[in-house]
């Protein structure tokens, strides 16, 4: 295996440029790599090559009649719920076993367009419902820093396929931080993106006023490039937004002079580990010696996050996962009326946690509980969304833990529902508002596993977040750090 | 149809699956009944809140109708849609039949 499989976006992009490397290169090494440490971590579903080395082909004589761009020949992993035309998109879930997806999602008709390789889909909670990809209907994905650990989800077979580099960049989904804790777990960089920044086009849906697509890569630099790629607007999604994409680039000053960030005490006192959250205040100590100015703020209805979530998000789910029925497509269980069919259908081929959650969001739905539960979880999101209106008047970022753990053993939490929902604490508020967040390496457990520092913006401040995600991370240096398992 | 209070601490489990169209096991029904009530008792804590005069917030960003210029474009291709069915019969989606005989 040539060492180009081990490389970043920036890295690759010299010398793609300089002609010292093709991309049909590129996929051979990734390819490479997958074939030695993926038989360990099972990160990918499926991998096709010769398919990918046609369009590295391609996007190699586009580079060589003068055309250039940050992710041309890049190849990326996809997560199993994004559609790529031709390509299988299971979501992990037995229920859409075998499933070819018609058309591209438009996050990778953008990658496309840029020249950018959609190669290999990546494993995942089943239709993103969980925080271990141990939920996968297809086995359990290993966290390359310790195999007898989980990767995080939902995007676990994303964030572990980047940190054993065995992808390049990789594209998820976070809903309630499935983007961000997994990367947290896995040390590598996890952006979710504002609510409509990306459009959901093509992205099997979950919780549609939740859902974003997110980009797991090994630095800042690289996700904000790939933001810029799969940004804008797309008339398929109508809550896509018609925003102009800014070069996320360009903000990547290096600096964190002037940021001020925001610190609310109640995001370190929701089951956080102690050795997480002495990491995490290490790194906002270490910005303020760059130059940041720290602001005391609250956030007094972070503790009913939770409670809001796994009312809205199981309701929204049971609507969206009733087109799962065995008639159009997937996996059928034949039986003598459609409603037997469907019933029989979802009860053989969905798994535990996503029957849970939709058993969940069709109570709360139901009648004679829907102001109960319902009702009642929007009015308590709305005060979530006027904390982070508060905490922004008074500062530009909101810094954090991601998770209140770190990568737990495999296993561990499968048996307690609730336990698993409550890890998802801090990254939920900012699903709920729309804003962005980033989750960057800040160091290691004495165990050795990675622990991740979130920086939350509001909605449409991608360029705040990567900014001082930059800075910090350039200093900081954790980003250098790859796991020792496969050392090459 | 539900003449008697809501009971907002146990979830019917039966009559839930049944809406959700998800045929359970008796070992399923007891397990999803502990665990749902266990998630229940959690969410109750949202009583506490005074929500007098809250507006429901459905949305991240609240948007009137998203409307696009009435032209025709090409949708799916139909051949390429149908492929992913289960069940086909002469390019149409076969199911049981849902209607008596007259």
């Amino acid at each position: 295996m040539s060492e180009l499989a081990l490389k970043g976006i920036q890295e690759l992009r010299g010398l793609l440029e300089s002609g010292a490397c093709s991309s049909r290169e590129i996929i051979e090494s990734v390819y490479a790599r997958i074939q030695e440490v993926d038989p360990k971590i099972n990160a990918y579903l499926k991998v096709d090559v010769e398919s990918a080395l046609l369009e590295a082909d391609a996007a190699d004589s586009r580079r060589s009649v003068g055309e250039k761009g940050p992710l041309l020949g890049i190849p990326v992993a996809i997560k199993d719920l994004l559609n790529v035309k031709g390509q299988s998109c299971s979501c992990a879930s037995k229920i859409l076993e075998g499933y070819i997806s018609p058309y591209d999602a438009g996050c990778v008709a953008k990658l496309r367009e840029a020249g950018a390789i959609p190669f290999g889909r990546v494993n995942m909670d089943e239709f993103a419902m969980g925080a271990s990809t141990e939920r996968s209907a297809y086995g359990i994905t290993r966290n390359p820093w310790n195999l007898d650990h989980v990767p995080g989800g939902s995007s676990g077979g994303s964030a572990a396929a980047v940190a054993a580099d065995e992808a390049i960049v990789s594209l998820g989904s976070d809903t309630g931080g499935s983007v961000r804790q997994p990367a947290s777990f896995c040390g590598c960089v996890g952006l979710k993106p504002s609510y409509g920044r990306v459009s959901r086009f093509g992205l099997t849906a979950f919780a549609s006023s939740l859902d974003q697509v997110g980009v797991l890569s090994k630095s800042v630099a690289d996700a904000a490039d790939t933001l810029g790629v799969v940004a804008g607007h797309d008339s398929r999604d109508t809550t896509s937004d018609r925003a102009a994409v800014p070069d996320y680039g360009k903000s990547l000053d290096g600096s964190m002079k002037g940021t001020k960030i925001g610190i609310a005490e109640e995001f370190f006192g929701v089951g956080v580990n102690p050795e997480v959250a002495e990491r995490v205040r290490d790194a906002i100590d270490f910005c303020v010696s760059l130059g940041a100015e720290l602001v005391s703020v609250s956030f007094p209805h972070l503790k009913y996050a939770v409670s809001v979530y796994y009312i809205l998000a199981p309701a929204e789910a049971s609507a969206n996962l009733s087109r799962f029925d065995g008639i159009r497509y997937g996996n059928r269980v034949e039986a003598e009326d459609p409603v037997t069919l469907m019933c029989k259908t979802r009860e053989a081929h969905f798994g535990d946690e996503v029957k849970r959650r939709i058993l969940l969001g069709t109570y709360v739905l139901s009648s004679g509980y829907y102001d109960a539960y319902y009702v009642k979880a929007l009015k308590a999101r709305a005060l979530i969304k006027q904390d982070f209106d508060k905490v922004f008047e008074k500062c530009d970022v909101l810094m954090s833990p991601v998770a209140p753990t770190t990568a737990y053993r495999i296993g561990a939490e499968l048996d307690d529902p609730l336990a698993l929902y409550l890890g998802d604490i801090c990254t939920i508020p900012s699903n709920l508002a729309g804003g962005c967040g980033l989750s960057v390496p800040c160091g290691f457990s004495d165990a050795g596993l990675p622990i991740g520092l979130q920086i939350l913006g509001p909605a449409f401040a991608e360029e705040r977040i990567l900014r001082a995600g930059f800075a910090y991370e350039q200093s900081a240096g954790f980003q250098s750090q790859r796991t020792s398992l496969f050392n090459v | 149809m539900n003449e008697k209070a809501p009971d907002l601490d146990h979830v019917d489990i039966t009559y839930v699956a049944k809406l959700a169209r998800i045929e359970l096991s008796v070992v399923e029904t007891e397990r999803f009944q502990t665990d749902l009530d266990a998630v229940l008792a959690y969410i109750h804590q949202l009583n506490e809140l005074d929500l007098g005069g809250v507006e429901p917030m459905s949305h991240p960003t609240p948007r009137k109708n998203v409307l696009r210029e009435d032209v025709v474009s090409r949708g799916a291709d139909r051949e390429e849609m149908i492929r992913n069915a289960p069940a086909t019969i002469q390019g149409l989606v076969r199911v049981p039949q849902m209607m008596e005989e007259l």
